[in-house]
C-alpha cells in the first residue's frame, strides 16, 4: 500500500537541534511585520495611563544630568574640559548610556518575560529582542533631540560653550548607534539565554548595569580617570562602552579621545558580542520552554 | 494511498522531560551531558526515563512525555487527538507547532503549520481590539497585508464591532476569546493545529466556531489537527482519530472507533458528587445545572434504588422538566426517560435541586454514564452529555452471583418456579 516518499518533497522538517548556528534569515524577513508591530506595541503601551505620557522620555535624562552635574561636577569637582558646560557633558553621556542600558535590560529578560507567548506559538524568537532594540531607538531619538535643544541653547544663547564644537566625525554617529545596539543586544541575549535555566544572572543585571555605568566614563572623562587612578585605568579603557561614550562626546562636543583604533575596537567587540549572543540565543530558543 | 497525499509525517517522535525542581543538582547532569557530547557519545540520560503515567510514583528523574510516536496525516484530513489529561497530547501539539523541539525523531511536513494552542496569545490589554488583531495576526504568521485584506471579515466574525476601537482590557473574557478566535479562523496555513478552543465562549459562538472549522477543513480542503475533550465536537469535526495514552499512540483509526475506545476507558468518578459548571455542554445550552450528587452512600448497587440529586442555579425560578439518558461504556443508549413522559412539571419557586430515583436499578455491574436534559417544559435549556460516569456494583452479600459481562447490561431479578 505505502509507497516511498521522496525526501525532497518536504517543505521543512522539525527535528532535534544539531547545528550550532541555525539561523533562518528568510524566515526572520518574512516576520518583519511582526517586528514592526512589536515596536509599535512597545511605543504605544509604554506610557498609557500616565499623565505626563511621553514627557517621561525627557524628564529622566534631564534630571539625571542635573543630579550628576550637582554631585560630580559641583561637589566632587570633576572637570569636564574647558568651554564645555558640565550639564551638556553629562547629558551627552547619559543619552548614549541610556540607549545601551535600555537595550541590555530590555533584552536580558526576553525569555522570562515572554514565556507565555513563546510557550504557545512559534515565530522566530530573535524578533522579540530585536523589537526592544528598535523601540529603544525611538526613545533614543527623542532624547537626542533634547540634547540637541540644550546644545543649541548653550552654544547660541550663553557664552559657556565656546569650545563645544561638533566634529566631522559626527557622520559616524549612526555607526556608533549600531555599535551600541549590537553590544546591548548581544549581551542581553546572552544573559536572557543563560537565565532560562539558572536564574542567578538575572539578579546581577539590575545592579550590574549600574556598576557598569560607573565603569563606562559616563560622568567623567576617560583622561581624568587615567590621571587620577592610573593603576585601574585599563579596566575602564578596555570597556567598549567607554570607547563608545567617549566617541559620542567627541563627535558632538569635541572633547575626549578619538582614534581610528578605538573606533574599530568598539566595533569589533560589539559585533563579536552580538554574534556570541545570537548563537547562544539560537541554541536556547528551541529547548527553553522545557527548562524555564 | 498515494505518496503526495501525505502532508505531514511524524517519525519516532519522543520527548523527554526532567522531573522535579531545577536546582544546583541539575548542573551536574548538564555537565555530564556536555562532557559526553564533547567526546561524541550519546546523551547518557536518554537511556533512562519512565513512561508518562502521572498516577504512579517516578523511579527515575526523567520521564518520556512522548515515546516513539509515528503517524501520517493526509491532505484535507481532520485528525482528532484525544487522550486523558497528561497523556501527552499537548506536548505533541507543541512539537508540531515548533514551540519546543522533540528529543528524538522528526516531523516532516509539506505545508506551513499554524497553531492555535490558546486563543488570545499576545493580546495586550492597553491596545484596542483593532490593534490587537494586527498584532495577534502577525504573531500567528500573517503579514500586515494579509490582515489588512481580512480585517473587516475578522471583526464581523468576532461580533465585536462596537468595541473594536476600545482597549481590550475593557472587554469581557468572552469577547476577548471571540476576537482571538476570529483572528485565528482567518489564518490560511496548510495545516492548522488547534487545542481546546471550543471550551470557551457562549453557545452561539461555539456553534459559529465549529461551523468555521468545518468550512476550513471541508470547504477549503485544509488539514486540521484538533485536540479536545469535547467528544461531541471531535466526532462532529474529525475524520480520523489518534488516541494517546501515557505518551504512546494506543489507537489510530476512524474517529468513531477511537472515541468509543476512549470513552470506555474513561475514569469512573470516585467521589459521589461532581460539579457540572465546567462540563462540556451541547451547542446552544445554557449553564443552569451546577452539580450532581449520588445520594447512595454505599455506592450504586444493582437491584437497589439509586438516587441522583441534580443541583441547579439559585436564580433559576422557572418551570423545570428534567430528562435523563443512561448509556453504557460503549456509548450505546440503555434507557431514557423524562418528566414529560409522566406528565410532570415542577413549578419551581425556591428549590435548588431535584432528586431522581431509579427504582430497583436493573443494570448489570459495569460502567455507565448519565446524560441530563434540563428544560422548562417546552424545550431543553441545558444539556450535558455524560454528565456523570458511575460504576454499578454487585451486592456480594446476596445469594445470587454476579452476572457475567457478556450476558448484557441489564439484570432483571427473576423467579424460577418448578
Amino acid at each position: 500500500m505505502k509507497s516511498k516518499i521522496i525526501n525532497t518533497d518536504w517543505l521543512y522538517t522539525i527535528s532535534p537541534q544539531k547545528k550550532t548556528i541555525d539561523l533562518n534569515f528568510k524566515e526572520i524577513w518574512r516576520y518583519r511585520d511582526l517586528l514592526f508591530l512589536f515596536v509599535k506595541r512597545d511605543v504605544i503601551t509604554q506610557y498609557k495611563q500616565t499623565i505626563l505620557g511621553p514627557l517621561w522620555y525627557f524628564i529622566q535624562p534631564l534630571f539625571t544630568s542635573i543630579i550628576f552635574t550637582l554631585i560630580f561636577n559641583n561637589l566632587a569637582a570633576i572637570p569636564t574640559g574647558d568651554g564645555v558646560p558640565s550639564f551638556l557633558f553629562n547629558l551627552a553621556g547619559i543619552t548614549s548610556w541610556n540607549y545601551f542600558s535600555a537595550c541590555l535590560t530590555g533584552t536580558s529578560n526576553t525569555f522570562a518575560a515572554n514565556q507565555g507567548i513563546f510557550g504557545k506559538v512559534y515565530f522566530p524568537r530573535v524578533i522579540t529582542p530585536l523589537s526592544v532594540v528598535f523601540s529603544n531607538l525611538l526613545k533614543f531619538g527623542i532624547q537626542l533631540l533634547v540634547f540637541i535643544c540644550f546644545y543649541i541653547y548653550f552654544v547660541f544663547f550663553t557664552d559657556k560653550a565656546f569650545n563645544a564644537m561638533p566634529q566631522i566625525a559626527l557622520i559616524c554617529l549612526p555607526v556608533i548607534i549600531i555599535f551600541m545596539g549590537l553590544f546591548g543586544l548581544g549581551l542581553g541575549m546572552t544573559i536572557s539565554s543563560m537565565t532560562t535555566k539558572y536564574r542567578d544572572l538575572s539578579f546581577l543585571v539590575g545592579f550590574g548595569v549600574q556598576l557598569l555605568m560607573y565603569g563606562s566614563a559616563v560622568m567623567y572623562p576617560l583622561s581624568y580617570f587615567k590621571d587620577k587612578v592610573p593603576e585601574y585605568a585599563w579596566l575602564v579603557e578596555h570597556n567598549p562602552m567607554t570607547t563608545i561614550i567617549e566617541l559620542f562626546r567627541y563627535m558632538c562636543l569635541g572633547i575626549g579621545e578619538f582614534s581610528l583604533f578605538s573606533f574599530l575596537y568598539a566595533g569589533c567587540v560589539s559585533v563579536i558580542f552580538f554574534l556570541i549572543g545570537l548563537v547562544i540565543f539560537n541554541k536556547t530558543e528551541k529547548s527553553f520552554i522545557d527548562t524555564v | 494511498m498515494r505518496a503526495e497525499d501525505i502532508i505531514l509525517k511524524a517519525e519516532n517522535i519522543s520527548k523527554q522531560y526532567r522531573l522535579g525542581l531545577v536546582g544546583t543538582g541539575t548542573i551536574s547532569h548538564d555537565l555530564n551531558r556536555w562532557w559526553s557530547r564533547i567526546r561524541g557519545k550519546e546523551d547518557p540520560y536518554l537511556k533512562v526515563g519512565d513512561i508518562n503515567d502521572r498516577t504512579s510514583k517516578a523511579n527515575s528523574q526523567y520521564v518520556w512525555a512522548l515515546k516513539d510516536i509515528n503517524f501520517e496525516v493526509k491532505r484535507g484530513e481532520v485528525l482528532g487527538i484525544i487522550g486523558k489529561n497528561g497523556a501527552g497530547k499537548s506536548t505533541l501539539l507543541k512539537i508540531l507547532s515548533k514551540v519546543t523541539g522533540p528529543t528524538t525523531g522528526e516531523i516532516k511536513t509539506k505545508g506551513r503549520i499554524a497553531s492555535l494552542l490558546e486563543v488570545g496569545t499576545g493580546f495586550h490589554g492597553e491596545m484596542t481590539g483593532r490593534e490587537n488583531v494586527y498584532l495577534n495576526g502577525a504573531i500567528l504568521g500573517m503579514t500586515k497585508k494579509e490582515i489588512k485584506s481580512k480585517i473587516e471579515e475578522i471583526i464581523v466574525f468576532s461580533g465585536c464591532e462596537r468595541y473594536i476601537d476600545t482597549p481590550v482590557k475593557r472587554y469581557s473574557s468572552g469577547m476577548t476569546v471571540r476576537l482571538a478566535f476570529a483572528v485565528a479562523a482567518f489564518l490560511e496555513p496548510e495545516i492548522l493545529v488547534i487545542d481546546e478552543v471550543l471550551a470557551v465562549g457562549d453557545a452561539e459562538f461555539q456553534k459559529k466556531a465549529i461551523g468555521k472549522m468545518q468550512d476550513i477543513s471541508k470547504g477549503e480542503g485544509r488539514t486540521v489537527l484538533f485536540v479536545s475533550h469535547n467528544m461531541a465536537a471531535v466526532k462532529n469535526l474529525c475524520t480520523r482519530g489518534l488516541l494517546i495514552d501515557k505518551g504512546k499512540i494506543v489507537l489510530n483509526d476512524n474517529i468513531d472507533k477511537v472515541v468509543d475506545s476512549y470513552l470506555s476507558n474513561e475514569d469512573v468518578v470516585s467521589t459521589s458528587s461532581k460539579s457540572l459548571i465546567n462540563s462540556i455542554r451541547d451547542t446552544g445550552a445554557q449553564q443552569i445545572m451546577t452539580s450532581i450528587e449520588i445520594l447512595n452512600k454505599e455506592g450504586v448497587i444493582s437491584g437497589r434504588d439509586v438516587c441522583f440529586r441534580i443541583y441547579f442555579k439559585e436564580d433559576y425560578k422557572e418551570n423545570i422538566s428534567l430528562g435523563y439518558l443512561i448509556k453504557d461504556d460503549k456509548d450505546a443508549n440503555i434507557h431514557a426517560s423524562n418528566m414529560k413522559q409522566c406528565d410532570l412539571l415542577f413549578e419551581n419557586k425556591t428549590s435548588r435541586f431535584i432528586d431522581l430515583t431509579l427504582k430497583n436499578l436493573p443494570l448489570a455491574p459495569g460502567k455507565y454514564s448519565l446524560s441530563l436534559y434540563f428544560g422548562n417544559g417546552n424545550y431543553d435549556l441545558d444539556v450535558i452529555d455524560n454528565a456523570i460516569f458511575f460504576q454499578v456494583f454487585w451486592d456480594n452479600t446476596s445469594n445470587i452471583k454476579a452476572p457475567l459481562k457478556k450476558w448484557g447490561n441489564v439484570h432483571i431479578s427473576n423467579i424460577w418456579d418448578y
